[in-house]
């Protein structure tokens, strides 16, 4: 079978799409007709619009599912399939396809998708109950899902980049869902913005490809990347690198996502966590034939995934803020699958199953947030939570098993998809394995503490809200949320749990993936043995967890935000002056220069152009004349004319 | 057919200017001037409609051809014909003229100055404009470019805001200047093929073929001339400080004329005037337009970020525009001058969309200031998405129609110029702060300003934005509107009928420069 081959030769062959597969446009179509109809149709839709919201999207899932059971019905070779839809943008040499890829990769994320997404959708009736604007949002919503399709199934790099750039369109409008709040309306822009930064460098790699290759269709690149040089190589595969480290808030570009909270907390379960951010993730893993040729470019790949993964973590110790807390920790835990797909063969199956695990659990941890936020008039500080696992049971048990998954309890999902890229990054040779390998392993025990952090202070402790009022003046009433939110946390969570053992149990997932990412390689040394490394990770984490509770759990915590604190503490609540830096690098320098220009060019450049001007009609006194009789000026233009041409023409015949 | 389109394409030209002359004639009668204007421009429309369907992309290099004899002395002739590229660009014409009479429908103007009146000079400009695209001569070119400029005059001057008279003046003189440079050019290249040939002509077909082989001393002068018609028009930095002026003085729908047609003209002289007739001196001065090409996108996108008025903010933003579709030209592949042709009639439906929305916006808040705004998105959520429709297109976002222009200029221009595409697509960041900043400003957060505020009914009621009565779009607005959604996001779905259609001319204008594309099929 195709498996026993090397990973240059293991890319499936790929045939047409049949049978029910056909009809695979149906799942962006799906969506896109929710959004379409319910954006048109107005306040007409108000009443049912919700409803059509989450149809569409479960919908959408039952047919993926359908398609994904028809692909495990074929061979393994044969599972990457592709349908053409229509030509987009042909000129000459370039023919841009709009067409779809079905393989094994994009229809795991077609699950994912749609089956978180209708979860989250579900969960959203009841969370936007209050809201005017609930069917806008669903609209939104369906908006994301179809981008999102778009994204994963797409077969060129440039419907990829319509898909990329049309989710990030669904969070900026996500993002300023209630735009009346100014900090909600400058977080989406600085989304969108920061994002751009990164599209940019995933437009000049389609350029670059198209230089060489004359082509952006994946089949056609895929199996003609020998062609490029490995400068070439290397330059695509950075360039594609910071499209991922835009949309997925990896170092450089990790800024906006924590301020992306400011979106209501469904959409951050759903973009901001479970899938757009990790579209850069799904990116690396797609152009895998390109990475394997250029070791040099996943180097640094999994350099920006270490150095990712700890700044996420640090920052993430010292928030106070529910959502920013599980924001950082979602930056931190992207941090863990692009260091995973930049070990190459080693690692692209184990990014993805983090992906996986990590839909599900912090899927449910931001609604776990969402619950308690919403019983908590909308409160969002932990500092003044406590106590309140007695009043929200439900929430509660969800929320716990999405922690113990995300920490690495063993036997949850966690535990085996982080494990394993732990012990993929210590299973590289010399100092790579002890830095890679020692950055995630600190990041886990990092995990442990501020995730337990969280789960102490919000849920166990001293009840701190009893003696405090909301910001609008009212007493907190602690209660669970309705049925339609649960019942999508408990789902979420029995995927938490589940779904770690269900895909690594005899690599099921990742020979499933094979077809698109090549088979998965074992290391066989290492710089530590293997059988050491679940263990080091279970002890640092429980010491992780240990501290964390030696500082909240054991003394009472205070309402108001400690202000002398430590140097690192003081640094971790900046951001690590992430934000610090962008705003005096480039934000406030670019603000100068734009004044500076526009007074340069009302002054500089008219008053140049004016002066020259002036000085070829003679005077300006002159010039001003011609406002006053327009035909008479016209005759002295075309005198001043017929002085030109005579002096072409005498150039003409002396040339 | 092709008799039924070259009658079209003569109808194209005379219908306007009849329906000019008649709708002067009505100027008393508002309402039935008005209606007069409309019915006009809708025939126009499915006049341009019939040309399309007569147009064949693959057949002759012009079609709908016609000529007859003008100036016998100087063998000029008032030839007309079209090739894609000036199709597409008569469509545009045709397709603005019934969304602007619609927008103008309630224009407040000028005191003395009559609805009639106005919708005449705009009809006049429409026809003029079609005769510009489709002109074959190259004398009869220049006449209706420098002709094409009275209407225009009037429009801003007599219409438009305080300052009317200073922008029309500095807009003629600008256009009138280059054009004499223009013409000094094209009697340098007759002068040069009567040499040649023995008899003197204007006809662009004969021309090109004999002063493309002129020595490089020869064109790099010709060249210039015409460049510095064509970059004043277009404009090109620096010689665009114009535009702004132009932009903010004049009323909305004229604005909508001139940044969106008017201006191409420019871009359409680069590509059928200066490359075929010189196309030695365009490949040697091509760095210098590249130059000024990426300064404009860049100058222009940190200009446009920096206004504070947003007439203002719409010509800064063109003039980025128009420095991505000169370096589509100048990078001299099919996909980017493709791009660049295509990032003509793009342009002109976003910017006109946009243009609309910032009139409907100003209709609503009486000032064109952006710090006079706030929060509009809360009282007035269809005028805010409309809004955010065209600057999402003006920011050329995947799945609008200015995507595949700027992805065609860009990807194009990268095997030829990788450099200036770099530099160029830079411009994309910056597209994205300076429309979603507006937006934002304009938009998002509280409700903000003085008339937004003060609309509502009784004094107490200013602050309280739930009480100020501030208009959604009515029916007229978004039947304006509404066609040009469509195109929006029709041509970003699926812009293959545009591009089928400008491509066999853009690769004819390549084969008269004499240059292969970089990249041929299946790559360098």
């Amino acid at each position: 079978m195709i498996l026993a081959d090397g990973p240059a030769t293991a890319v499936a062959e790929v045939g047409a799409a049949t049978g029910v597969a056909q009809f695979a446009w149906l799942l962006v179509a799906l969506p896109a007709f929710g959004a379409a109809v319910l954006l048109l149709g107005g306040r007409r839709t108000n009443a049912w619009g919700h409803l059509l919201g989450c149809l569409t999207v479960i919908a959408a899932f039952g047919y993926g599912l359908v398609l994904f059971l028809d692909s495990t019905g074929l061979p393994s070779a044969e599972r990457v399939r592709e349908l053409h839809l229509f030509s987009w943008i042909p000129v000459e040499a370039l023919q841009v396809d709009f067409g779809l890829r079905l393989d094994p990769l994009s229809l795991v994320f077609v699950l994912l998708i749609t089956g978180v997404g209708a979860a989250i959708h579900v969960y959203s009736i009841g969370y936007m109950a209050g809201d005017a604007d609930r069917r806008k949002f669903f609209a939104y919503l369906n908006l994301f899902v179809a981008a999102m399709l778009v994204l994963v199934l797409g077969n060129s790099f440039v419907t990829l980049y319509l898909g990329w750039e049309g989710v990030g369109l669904a969070s900026y409008l996500l993002i300023a869902f209630w735009h009346h709040r100014p900090e909600a309306a400058t977080a989406a822009k600085k989304a969108f913005v920061m994002n751009r930064v990164g599209d940019v460098g995933l437009a000049i790699a389609i350029f670059m490809m198209f230089r060489t290759l004359g082509t952006t269709q994946y089949t056609e690149v895929f199996a003609r990347a020998g062609e490029f040089s490995s400068g070439e190589l290397l330059a695509i595969t950075l360039l594609l690198l910071l499209g991922a480290c835009g949309k997925s808030g990896q170092f450089p570009l990790q800024a906006w996502l924590p301020d992306a909270m400011a979106g209501p907390t469904p959409v951050s379960a759903l973009i901001h966590a479970a899938t757009m951010v990790t579209a850069g993730v799904y990116l690396v893993a797609r152009a895998n034939p390109l990475y394997d040729l250029s070791p040099d470019g996943r180097l640094v790949v999994t350099a920006i995934g270490a150095f990712t993964l700890l700044i996420g973590c640090v920052i993430g110790c010292a928030y106070d803020d529910f959502k920013k807390v599980l924001a950082y920790s979602t930056v931190s835990q992207i941090g863990y699958m692009i260091l995973a797909v930049g070990l190459g063969s080693f690692g692209y199956a184990l990014g993805i199953m983090h992906l996986l695990t990590h839909g599900f659990f912090k899927a449910g941890l931001f609604l776990g947030a969402g619950s308690v936020m919403h019983g908590m008039n909308d409160e969002g500080d932990i500092r003044r939570m406590g106590g309140l696992w007695r009043h929200m049971p439900i929430t509660f048990v969800t929320w716990g098993l999405g922690y113990l998954a995300l920490v690495g309890f063993p036997g949850l999902s966690g535990f085996f998809s982080k494990d394993a890229i732990i012990e993929a990054a210590f299973g590289q040779e010399g100092w790579r394995g002890w830095v890679f390998g020692g950055a995630a392993l600190l990041g886990a025990g990092l995990t442990a503490f501020y995730m337990t952090r969280l789960l102490l202070m919000v849920f166990f402790g001293e009840k701190r809200w009893e003696r405090l009022k909301s910001a609008d003046g009212r007493d907190y009433h602690p209660h669970e949320s309705p049925a339609v939110m649960t019942v999508p946390m408990i789902l979420l969570a029995v995927g938490s749990v589940g779904a770690g053992v269900f895909l690594a149990s005899g690599d099921r997932l990742a020979t499933w993936l094979t077809p698109s990412l090549g088979a998965l390689d074992k290391a066989e040394h290492g710089v530590l043995p293997h059988a050491l490394v679940p263990v080091l990770t279970v002890a640092l984490s429980a010491l992780g967890a240990l501290v964390a509770w030696l500082v909240v759990g054991r003394r009472p915590v205070p309402v108001e935000r400690p202000r002398r604190v430590s140097l690192p503490v003081r640094a971790a609540r900046a951001d690590l002056y992430g934000n610090a830096l962008n705003e005096a690098l480039v934000a406030r320098p670019g603000v100068w220069l734009s004044r500076a220009l526009v007074y340069v060019d009302n002054k500089g450049v008219d008053g140049l152009v004016n002066g020259l001007a002036a000085l070829l009609g003679g005077t300006s006194g002159r010039l001003r004349r011609l406002q006053t009789g327009f035909v008479r000026s016209y005759a002295l233009s075309m005198l001043g004319g017929s002085v030109l041409v005579i002096a072409a023409l005498m150039v003409v015949r002396f040339a | 057919m092709n008799g039924l389109g070259t009658a079209s394409l003569a109808a194209l030209m005379a219908l306007p200017l009849l329906g000019g002359v008649v709708v002067a004639l009505l100027r008393d009668n508002e309402r039935l001037a008005k209606s007069v204007a409309l019915g006009f421009s809708l025939v126009e429309l499915a006049l341009a409609a019939v040309l399309w369907a007569g147009y064949d992309p693959d057949g002759a290099r012009l079609q709908m051809t016609s000529s007859v004899d003008w100036i016998a002395a100087v063998g000029a002739h008032l030839s007309f014909g079209v090739d894609g590229v000036a199709l597409v660009m008569i469509a545009v014409v045709a397709l603005l003229g019934p969304v602007v009479v619609g927008a103008a429908w309630r224009e407040s103007l000028p005191a003395g100055r009559t609805q009639g009146g106005f919708l005449s000079l705009i009809l006049v400009q429409q026809g003029l404009m079609v005769g510009v695209f489709a002109a074959t001569d190259v004398f009869l070119f220049y006449v209706l470019f420098e002709i094409m400029l009275i209407p225009m005059y009037f429009l801003i001057g007599g219409y438009g805001g305080a300052r009317r008279q200073y922008a029309a003046v500095k807009f003629f003189l600008y256009s009138f200047l280059g054009g004499l440079l223009m013409l000094a050019s094209a009697i340098g290249a007759y002068v040069y093929a009567a040499g040649r040939l023995g008899h003197g002509t204007f006809d662009w077909a004969t021309l090109v073929g004999v002063v493309r082989d002129a020595p490089l001393s020869t064109q790099v002068w010709l060249f210039l001339g015409f460049f510095a018609a064509f970059a004043i028009k277009a404009p090109l930095v620096p010689v665009h400080t114009w535009l702004p002026d132009a932009a903010a003085e004049a009323p909305i729908v004229v604005s909508v004329i001139l940044v969106g047609v008017l201006d191409k003209v420019g871009m359409f002289g680069f590509l059928r005037y200066l490359l075929p007739m010189f196309p030695q001196a365009s490949q040697e001065l091509a760095p210098l337009v590249l130059v000024l090409a990426v300064v404009g996108v860049l100058y222009g996108s940190v200009l446009a970020t920096g206004q504070r008025d947003m007439k203002r903010f719409i010509a800064y933003v063109s003039i980025a525009h128009f420095g991505f579709m000169a370096l589509g030209v100048f990078a001299f592949s099919t996909q980017s001058q493709v791009g660049a042709v295509t990032y003509m009639v793009n342009h002109s439906v976003a910017t006109g969309m946009l243009l609309l929305v910032i009139g409907m916006v100003i209709a609503r808040g009486g000032s064109t200031r952006i710090g006079d705004y706030g929060g509009m998105a809360r009282l007035t959520p269809l005028l805010g998405g409309l809004f955010l429709v065209a600057g999402l297109s003006t920011l050329s976002l995947p799945g609008t129609n200015s995507f595949v222009s700027e992805f065609l200029v860009l990807l194009g221009s990268y095997p030829r110029e990788p450099v200036y595409t770099v530099l160029a697509a830079l411009g994309m960041i910056l597209a994205a702060v300076y429309v979603l900043w507006l937006y934002q400003r304009v938009f998002h957060g509280p409700v903000r300003g003085d008339a937004l505020l003060g609309a509502a009914a009784g004094p107490g009621a200013v602050g309280d934005p739930a009480r100020a009565k501030v208009p959604d779009l009515s029916a007229r607005e978004l039947a304006v509107l509404a066609p040009l959604v469509v195109l929006v996001l029709g041509l970003g779905i699926y812009p293959k009928p545009v591009l089928d259609v400008v491509t066999p001319s853009v690769s004819a204008t390549m084969t008269e420069v004499g240059l292969a594309d970089p990249v041929a099929q299946g790559g360098k």
